[in-house]
């Protein structure tokens, strides 16, 4: 390929312009957009850095640096020799901050001169007061452009120095914004352990890091960062390059680690955690159940919260003195059986019209079924069997006989979610190397050939509805135990989607993924209404998922931990492309059929 | 058959589902039929034993009573209709649903809030109504259309050869996206839209009373929704207008139907799919315009249900085909308003307005589950098809 080495064309210095101009409004829009939502002054009050820096202020000075960085980042055309990044990358970034730092200013003039509290609800002096840090519109503006230029450069200079100095500034700043943000987490696993004084020693009275243990844990952060700099990423590369035998033994020894974790950690952590270890389970059980339905066979089912709230309200009815119409007052354990039942009959009953739809409308009508579910709990005319808006109440605990589950001991409840979540993950991990899982895959890559392979799709399908809709109810069961009523409110439309979002952000159709994905997100975030370990982002964190979603769908839909197959099948041309250009490097001269049949060949 | 044994099995499954299928089906129909008996019976004789088993304080509809529900349905339907137009022709063109043009149509309505609000402080709502109309419909129409194109460009352009599944679950994100960015905007409270003028908002008689015309076809119609059945139409007839007669619309169809072929022709693809968003955008403007004139509150759930309910009705009238588009909202929204009382009630259901959401989930399943190319049929592009 030397030979078709060209110089970038001549209009490449216009293109570099129109990109500053274009980042830069990006990063003014942004900006403006996050003040005007109100997310600065909200998380303002969490401080980071006792008295200097609070997490409002980071939220703020994150974007110029994110967006300095994308805006310099070169173009690489194949074929074109790419410039050296340099000075001129530095100013792109300037410019950039710049411009964002612009739009602030223009910000501040707005509300020093307008009223618009009216349609706007944060247009308020609040927001005033903190962009100018109370000290006029003069010094606001000046701080502003500035520091946004030098935080774009910043975000620039990235790309410039080297790789070390990178990765241990960003290793450093990183685990410093980690450490003061996860502020109550450390707190609570310190307080386990007995290890109190040492968060003493690093945090503020009030909350935050004070400044000296900022410099301290910052320049130790540093030494092991640069200590252990490249091992990291070398043992990662080495557990992903192995393969067979190896590759699982490595996996059963992470396997197990994490599991020993699951069994010791509640014990050492106090209410608070243990309650948001309890959501993440719950959620998890329901991903994994989303999992088979999505990930491995490939129907989105925007409904599935019919099947957590079959669950839910089979065990309400089942368990609960407070049932309106039929109240057995059954155990549990006993429960379970006709939860179980309950969801194979729906899951049928719901599967069974939509099996044989196109993709996008199966999507569409399973929301639509799940809407009504809900609207049919809620409704006056079952209200005499299940209660209506009013719910069931008073849903007695788990009896197991040495103990009792119950909402007030959220360390027991983390426990029951852990055992379902454990026969799921046993289920899936089964399931997907089975003859009915490698169908499943098959159908959600191309069902015409899957059924021409003598695939039953139609009874595969319904298999993997069944199977989702009885984790689901699992889930929902475990509900209506911790949480002790039921209302048709907590089975909204939302759950399905934020499930969808662990699921794809996760990685789809990969267990491991949608474990990651889980504790990400719910465990971070919060789910719909339960808070998580940031619980300054309980009110954007459904514009955060919504923007989580669509990022991953551009950049990533693979999934953080993505499944290999799954990635090989979304990046498909770029394989292509990759074996073509080896094919060519190699010079050989075969025709493009050869060198796919390479790639082919190593799918296996 | 080569493969008899292997198939054996699997052809008892399906025939298993088949049947359950169309026991599906039977009972939705036998429901229907019997409902609508019911009905009948109860017109013609309130004190039936059927009537007085299955619901004692069943009142059967006066003639009045019909002809305002399907006022109602009609009205509503046709706000569905233009939300479906959007769907519709996005799908005719890129193949997926569009789940977030229902925040488009949010996004009109809430401009239209506070457009109007802004109005009605200063007085011109009241003295200067069609102007301030026009104003707002424009602003709602300017920032709808903005909102699609926007999505279009940012989300949906780089993913036009993925899968069909992905560029979905990102309009799900982006619906989510909006939702909430509205939210955080404007707060979670619930805007009302500034009272109508009273010479809009009364009662008349359609067609009006000096005109000879038969008592029983004449329609007592509320102000307000006479407004937006008349908006309705003349934008329905301005898009047929751009669709069928300008040079952009035939660019439009032919991307519709074929793009690489469209491209060869000269047809600058891009320019053209942007095009479709903006004018889906536009009609749902105009739509959540009309939405808050009629129910006078708008929130950032507002696009939610009425988006879903469109993209129903798009496939009722068979996605891809305009006209169905607007005959599947019509249908749609009379359905809604009506079938509860008519079918429903009669057969002992309480509470019945509560379930008119049910029945147009319903209603989408039974168009599916008997017609899923639709009422009008499908014109979708070649790709598509196969």
């Amino acid at each position: 390929m030397s030979t078709l080495a060209l110089t970038m064309p001549s209009s490449a210095i216009d293109q570099d312009w129109r990109r500053v101009l274009r980042w830069g409004l990006i990063c003014g829009g942004v900006l403006v957009a996050l003040c005007l939502v109100g997310m600065p002054v909200e998380l303002d009050r969490r401080e980071l850095i006792e008295r200097y820096l609070s997490l409002g202020y980071v939220s703020i000075l994150l974007i110029p640096i994110v967006i300095g960085r994308i805006a310099a980042t070169q173009v690489v055309l194949e074929g074109f020799e790419s410039r050296k990044q340099g000075l001129f990358d530095l100013v792109t970034g300037l410019l950039v901050g710049i411009f964002g730092g612009t739009c602030l200013t223009l910000l501040i003039v707005a509300l020093d001169s307008w009223n618009l509290r009216d349609p706007l609800v944060n247009w308020s002096p609040k927001l005033f007061r903190f962009l100018t840090y109370e000290n006029g519109i003069g010094f606001g503006a000046m701080a502003w452009i500035v520091t946004c230029g030098l935080l774009g450069m910043l975000g620039a200079a990235s790309h410039v120095v080297p790789t070390i100095v990178r990765r241990v500034s960003a290793t450093v700043v990183l685990s410093l914004l980690g450490l003061s943000v996860l502020e109550g987490a450390v707190d609570d696993l310190s307080e386990g352990f007995g290890l109190d004084w040492l968060t003493d020693l690093l945090y503020a009275k009030k909350g935050g890091l004070t400044l000296t243990s900022t410099f301290v844990a910052g320049a130790v952060i540093a030494v092991v960062a640069v200590l252990t700099s490249g091992r990291v990423k070398a043992l990662t590369t080495s557990y992903r390059e192995k393969e067979g035998a190896e590759r699982q033994k490595a996996s059963m020894i992470l396997f197990v680690v994490v599991a020993v974790l699951c069994i010791v950690l509640p014990m050492f952590l106090g209410k608070i955690m243990n309650e948001l270890l309890a959501n993440v389970g719950l959620f998890l059980l329901l991903a994994l159940g989303l999992n088979i339905v999505v990930g491995l066979a490939g129907l989105l089912d925007l409904g599935y919260v019919a099947f957590f709230a079959v669950g839910g309200y089979t065990t309400a009815v089942l368990t609960s003195p407070n049932s309106p119409f039929f109240a057995p007052e059954m155990h549990f354990g006993f429960a379970l059986v006709f939860v179980v039942i309950f969801a194979i009959i729906i899951g049928l009953v719901i599967g069974a019209p939509v099996i044989r739809m196109r993709g996008d409308y199966l999507a569409i009508v399973t929301l639509g079924f799940g809407e009504i579910i809900r609207l049919l709990f809620m409704s006056d005319w079952l209200s005499p069997y299940f209660g209506g808006a009013q719910g069931i109440t008073n849903i007695p605990g788990v009896n197991l006989g040495f103990a009792t589950v119950k909402g007030t001991d959220p360390r027991s409840v983390f426990y029951l979610v852990l055992f379902f979540c454990a026969i799921a993950i046993y289920v899936s991990w089964r399931l997907q190397a089975s003859r009915l899982g490698r169908a499943w895959m098959a159908i959600r890559e191309d069902e015409q050939v899957a059924e021409a392979m003598g695939i039953n799709t139609v009874s595969c399908k319904l298999m993997a509805f069944v199977v989702g809709a009885v984790m689901a109810a699992f889930s929902g069961a475990v509900l209506a135990a911790k949480v002790g009523s039921i209302f048709p409110t907590s089975f909204m439309i939302l759950i399905s989607i934020i499930i969808l979002v662990v699921v794809i952000v996760g990685g789809m159709g990969n267990i491991a993924g949608v474990m990651v994905g889980s504790f990400v997100l719910i465990g971070v975030l919060g789910g719909p209404k339960q808070p998580g370990l940031l619980q300054e982002f309980q009110n954007f964190k459904l514009l955060i998922y919504g923007m989580l979603l669509v990022f991953m769908m551009l950049k990533r839909p693979e999934g953080l931990v993505p499944s290999a197959r799954r990635s090989r099948e979304l990046h498909q041309e770029e394989f292509l492309q990759d074996a073509w250009l080896k094919g060519d490097k190699l010079g050989a001269d075969d025709d493009d059929g050869e060198t796919v049949g390479d790639d082919g060949g190593e799918e296996e | 058959m080569p493969t008899h044994a292997v198939s054996t099995k699997s052809a008892k499954r399906l025939v298993a589902v088949d049947r359950f299928l169309t026991f599906i089906r039977v009972f939705l129909v036998t429901m229907i039929v019997i409902g609508l008996l019911a009905f009948v019976w109860q017109q013609i004789d309130a004190d039936n034993p059927f009537a007085r088993w299955r619901n004692p304080g069943a009142r059967g509809l006066t003639g009045a009573q019909f002809k305002g529900l399907l006022i109602s349905g009609l009205s509503q339907g046709s706000m569905y209709g233009l939300i479906a137009l959007g769907y519709s022709m996005v799908y005719g063109v890129l193949g997926f649903i569009n789940f977030a043009h229902g925040e488009v149509f949010m996004v009109g309505a809430m401009t239209g809030f506070v457009a109007s609000d802004k109005f009605a402080a200063n007085g011109m709502w009241e003295s200067n109504f069609l102007l301030c109309l026009v104003l707002i419909m424009l602003m709602a129409i300017f920032f709808s259309t903005f909102t699609a194109v926007l999505m279009e460009r940012v989300a949906y352009r780089p993913l036009r050869n993925s899968p069909r599944l992905i560029p979905l679950i990102t309009s799900i994100g982006v619906s989510f996206f909006i939702q909430n960015l509205v939210l955080g905007l404007f707060g979670p409270s619930t805007k009302s839209y500034p009272r109508l003028p009273e010479w809009l908002s009364a009662q008349r008689s359609v067609p009006p009373e000096q005109i000879p015309w038969p008592d029983a076809l004449t329609f007592q119609v509320g102000g307000t929704r006479l407004l937006v059945l008349v908006v309705a139409a003349v934008s329905m007839a301005g898009l047929w207008y751009i669709v069928e007669r300008t040079k952009t619309g035939k660019a439009m169809r032919a991307v519709a139907e074929d793009k690489e072929i469209a491209s060869l022709m000269g047809i600058d693809v891009n320019r053209t799919i942007v095009t479709t968003f903006a004018v889906g955008g536009a009609m749902a403007g105009v739509g959540g315009i009309l939405w808050g004139l009629m129910f006078r509150s708008v929130t950032h759930m507002t696009g939610f249900l009425p988006g879903v309910k469109a993209f129903t009705a798009a496939v009722v009238g068979g996605i891809g085909n305009l006209g169905g588009a607007m005959a599947g909202g019509i249908s749609l929204g009379s359905a809604e308003s009506i079938a509860p009382l008519l079918i429903l009630e009669p057969l002992g259901v309480p509470g019945v307005s509560q379930l008119k959401d049910a029945v147009s989930f319903t209603v989408l399943v039974l168009v599916l589950l008997f017609r899923p190319s639709g009422l009008f049929g499908e014109r979708l592009s070649s790709e598509e098809r196969a």
